[in-house]
């Protein structure tokens, strides 16, 4: 069974095996623990830089450092868009291990509602850069931080943030003017410079907080932090501090807004308060306005579908976008046009015998005295609003003549220096026509454009600015809302970005004037109604916008047409005469007349910024209450 | 030369009777390997200190099991080769059975598992006996056969082996099963395997691989497929390697500085205690600390083949070369690992990484080498 062994040879012959073998092993283990050594050797010597870097970009972290936005004052120095703290929830989804359990623990923590959650969740996938915080929720109430610092163990990457919210202290009334800031989307984020707006959250959507972005937001700062493989922070390597945004100071008098604002109470309509020396635009309003507050912390969809179908069209920002026939507002720009052209002058009276005729063409193109003024010369014209007058001054001037001298005012393009969004608004001509419509300019169109009716169209903001220059005896001065921006000032000259309107008589500018100042204070002035206690010279027109054309021989009636379809009233005006202080032009939507309901709010707004406090006695608005029942245009 | 080797052995004995034997015989113990692995250990502790982020629980608590392990390598190296051969068996079918409890408990629904536990008393990873139980097995069947061993002894060796180490890798323990079976292979490979049956057996591993890989868990493969392409999941299963390479790399010749390698001390090396330890060691103290240690390491592997070589007789030898050659298989596993040659096993660093199980098993086998080398006697009938 057991097998015999030779001991002495087989010992021998295995302590010989065994020693060359672990010979053998011997190298062997030399030789691998040399191929270790090699490898040593390259990632120690031939790569550690490489692996230098790798390990300092481990290590070390960028982190923006995001600059506060500038505030916002009027021209009187008052705040109006600040910044508040509020606590923001992010989370940074790398450090995430599961990101659902974590936000079903938050929503359970933070006590939120269903819609809610939906916006929570829709927020916590939109792309972000990788390692940077995302936005879960802003304005953390204190109950819910201190409820979020409990349970923080349970929520890798989650942190709750201090962070500086816009806030605007008059939303209602600066809504259109300011425009406000939200949520930097994605849109944005990718036309974005990323490295300024790394650690910013918000972004000027519209109004001044577009317009002036780049100044407001300012320079964001960045600092190098050490941290460990979980991301937090241990030391701060190096900082750069971020350079704040400038603060902004407007133009606006918020005392004149405010006002401009509940002259209009709760009507449609825009008024665009304009200094004729400066081109500042001391108020403009667009009402109704919105709360621009809850778009910084986010409008919930319900409010926002609400605002759009809003039949007042709250968001539509009417100062600068709204368009309206020009209405018999023309009617001293047409003048000055006639007289620089040589087809009228001031003495010269034409008779009015309650319509016009075209030679050749029996259509009656009435006056809206349907028994006419008689005898009617420039200043008279201005002052009973007469359209016989202007139908002819537009026929003897052909409408490529009156369209010329209206684009030295400005009308048909966008002048402002800093006005998000305007529009350019409509200059009929005969080219404009054939271009837009194909067709051939009519005779008869002429007339119609002879009292700012039919193609017309020009913003409330256009109009103030036509005004202004006006005011100024051709002056061209460039409306703008921010008066300095930081240190820097923005004042005139801009002048010469239009030429300024220049008369063959420098006397055509009183003769108009005179015209307007008999609106306001005249015998027959068709805002005479407004003149009562006036303490300054004041040059005004008043003007109705069509809504719609009336047949050949329909009587306008106003209590039969349904509100939305009455006209718009217009109103515009300068004051003092002799060295005008502020231009107006007043807009209300439907209103019907524009001497009975636009000319008292222009009188209000021309004393309150005119008379000291307490010589004004605000005689306007007791005025516009009566609701005086003026006739004319 | 067979005359020599035979006059060696046949002096020994005598000076065992006829002199005074040294202090250090008496103890059984080899005070350069002792040396070596004190120094080892010492500065283990000292790299120890840094990686587990200056926790002086750890390191104690490191200590303390070090002086476990010595203490059983004391022991061990008192019974004489001829004892621990008798008892050889016993232990290897003990192993066996507690890897087969250890499986049944699995199946039980416990998931995977590699530890027996009698709860509050004692937990025990059976896989840590079978590193020294299945070589000692091995050698315990072969010395008593003519060697170089038979087709039929190594048949009997494959079931020997392949036994527990089936059993280690449905635990699944991939790494230990295959050191386990490096261990035992070392045995025959010592014993004077012919180089025919070497040859046939690597083209038989070779074709077997394609086996292996279908037969490995899912996270087995991602570790291979991950070790061959790291950056396919920097993230994820790469992480390791990647942070490792870079700890290591960033070190350079002369490494941060102790306590300041900022891959170790900022997390960023993960089980940087334990398994990565080595990349703790490359970063903080630079090529020249990695060098050192490899030096410590070879130095240990010689003396220890030097002591194997002194045996007696042929179990001693073969078991004594076979421990030495896989605590060299140890060291090369986990600082190829580190440093980004070999895939992700979970193999400490010999001595280094943070564990007791680990320590104790390598130092009862170094007491089984010790016990070899200081055991002399005539040789046996």
């Amino acid at each position: 069974m057991r097998k015999r062994r030779d001991p002495i040879k087989d010992t021998a012959r295995e302590v010989r095996v065994f020693r060359s073998r672990s010979l053998l092993a011997a190298l062997l283990v030399l030789l691998m623990a040399g191929g270790l050594g090699a490898r040593l050797f390259y990632l120690q010597v031939v790569e550690h830089d490489v692996f230098t870097t790798r390990s300092e970009k481990n290590r070390v972290r960028v982190e923006p450092l995001p600059p506060t936005r500038g505030l916002i004052y009027d021209r009187q120095g008052q705040l109006v868009a600040e910044n508040r703290p509020t606590y923001n929830l992010t989370i940074v989804r790398e450090r995430v291990k599961d990101i659902d359990a974590t936000l079903d623990r938050l929503v359970d923590i933070l006590g939120l509602d269903e819609t809610q959650v939906e916006a929570f969740r829709k927020r916590s996938r939109q792309r972000q850069r990788p390692y940077q915080p995302a936005l879960l929720m802003s304005g953390l109430n204190e109950r819910q931080i201190a409820r979020l610092a409990v349970n923080r163990y349970r929520l890798p990457g989650v942190e709750v943030e201090a962070q500086w919210l816009r806030h605007y202290p008059n939303p209602k009334i600066m809504s259109h003017v300011l425009g406000y800031v939200g949520r930097i989307n994605e849109q944005e984020l990718a036309s974005l410079d990323s490295g300024n707006y790394a650690g910013t959250h918000y972004i000027g959507k519209t109004g001044i907080e577009k317009q002036y972005e780049n100044a407001l937001h300012g320079q964001a700062g960045l600092r190098k932090v050490e941290t460990n493989a979980r991301g937090r922070v241990l030391r701060e390597l190096e900082r750069t501090p971020p350079e704040p945004g400038k603060d902004l100071t407007l133009t606006i008098d918020t005392r004149l807004q405010q006002m401009a604002y509940d002259l209009l109470d709760g009507r449609r309509g825009s008024i665009v308060a304009i200094q004729p020396q400066t081109g500042d635009i001391l108020a403009m309003v667009s009402a109704p306005g919105f709360n621009s507050n809850e778009f910084v912390t986010g409008i919930s969809y319900k409010d926002y579908q609400s605002l759009q179908e809003n039949l007042d069209l709250p968001l539509f920002n009417r100062a600068v976008r709204g368009q309206y026939p020009i209405g018999s507002t023309i009617k001293p720009f047409e003048a000055l046009a006639a007289l620089q052209n040589g087809v009228v002058t001031p003495q010269e009276v034409i008779y009015d015998p309650g319509y016009y005729k075209l030679p050749n063409d029996s259509r009656h193109y009435r006056n809206w005295l349907r028994w006419g003024h008689g005898r009617v010369d420039l200043e008279r014209a201005l002052a009973v609003s007469n359209n016989t007058y202007f139908y002819t001054m537009a026929h003897r001037l052909g409408i490529d003549a009156l369209s010329n001298f209206m684009y030295k005012f400005g009308f048909g393009e966008v002048t402002s220096l800093d006005v998000q969004g305007a529009s350019s608004g409509t200059v009929p001509s005969r080219e404009w026509k054939r271009e837009k419509y194909g067709q051939v300019w009519y005779p008869g169109e002429t007339l119609s454009a002879g009292i700012g009716q039919g193609y017309w169209m020009v913003t409330p903001l256009q109009l103030a600015t036509a005004e202004a220059t006006l005011a100024n005896r051709g002056d061209w001065v460039r409306p703008h809302l921010a008066k300095r921006v930081g240190e820097t000032s923005i004042e005139p000259p801009f002048k010469n970005t239009k030429p300024d309107v220049t008369l063959d008589k420098e006397v055509w500018w009183d003769d108009v004037f005179n015209g307007m100042e008999k609106v306001v204070s005249g015998r027959e002035g068709t805002a005479r109604h407004i003149g009562k206690g006036l303490k300054y010279d004041m040059a005004g027109k008043s003007g109705t916008a069509q809504v719609f054309s009336l047949g050949q021989n329909q009587k306008y009636d106003a209590d039969e047409l349904k509100e939305r379809l009455r006209d718009h009233a217009l109103f515009t005006a300068f004051a003092p005469v002799d060295d005008p202080q502020i231009a107006i032009a007043v807009i209300v939507e439907n209103a019907g007349g524009g001497s009975s309901h636009a000319a008292g709010l222009a009188r209000a707004l021309a004393d309150e910024w005119l008379l000291p406090d307490d010589e004004n006695t605000h005689q306007a608005e007791e005025l516009i209450k009566e609701d005086v029942e003026v006739e004319g245009t | 030369m067979k005359g020599l080797e035979w006059r060696h052995f046949s002096r020994s004995p005598s000076d065992g009777m006829g002199r005074k034997r040294s202090l250090w015989s008496r103890l059984h113990l080899d005070p350069w390997l002792l040396l070596l692995l004190l120094s080892l250990m010492g500065a283990g502790l000292v790299v120890l200190y840094s990686a587990s982020g200056m926790s002086l629980a750890v390191t104690l608590g490191q200590t303390s099991r070090f002086g476990v392990a010595l203490l059983a390598m004391f022991v061990i190296a008192q019974f004489s080769p001829g004892t621990l051969c008798r008892w050889t068996p016993l232990g290897y079918f003990i192993g066996v059975a507690m890897l087969v409890a250890v499986e049944v408990m699995g199946d039980m629904g416990m998931g995977a598992q590699r530890w027996l536990e009698i709860p509050g008393i004692i937990r025990f990873q059976p896989s840590e006996l079978m590193k020294l139980a299945v070589p000692m097995m091995v050698a315990t069947y072969l010395y008593k056969r003519p060697l170089p061993p038979s087709m039929r002894d190594l048949l009997v060796c494959a079931l020997i082996i392949g036994m527990p180490v089936m059993l280690i890798m449905r635990q699944p323990d991939l790494g230990t099963s295959l050191l386990v079976a490096c261990a035992a292979v070392f045995v025959i490979f010592l014993a004077g395997l012919s180089w025919r049956v070497i040859g046939l057996l690597a083209v038989l591993l070779a074709s077997a691989l394609p086996l292996l890989w279908f037969n490995m868990h899912e996270y087995q493969r991602q570790r291979v497929l991950t070790f061959l392409n790291p950056e396919s999941d920097p993230l994820g299963a790469g992480w390791n390697i990647i942070q490792s390479k870079t700890a290591i790399g960033s070190g350079g010749v002369f490494g941060k500085g102790w306590g300041l390698g900022t891959q170790s001390q900022l997390e960023f090396l993960p089980e940087r205690h334990t398994d990565f330890i080595g990349a703790v060691l490359g970063e903080e103290w630079g090529l020249i600390g990695m060098l050192v240690f490899l030096a410590l390491y070879v130095l240990i592997v010689g003396r220890g083949l030097f002591l194997a070589n002194t045996a007696q007789d042929t179990y001693g030898r073969l078991v004594g070369g076979s421990i030495v050659l896989t605590f060299f298989i140890y060291v090369f596993v986990n600082m190829g690992m580190v440093s980004g040659i070999l895939p992700v096993v979970g193999v400490p660093l010999p001595l280094v990484s943070f564990g007791g199980t680990s320590s104790v098993t390598l130092l009862i086998g170094f007491g089984i080498l010790m016990s070899v080398h200081t055991h002399r006697r005539l040789l046996p009938r």
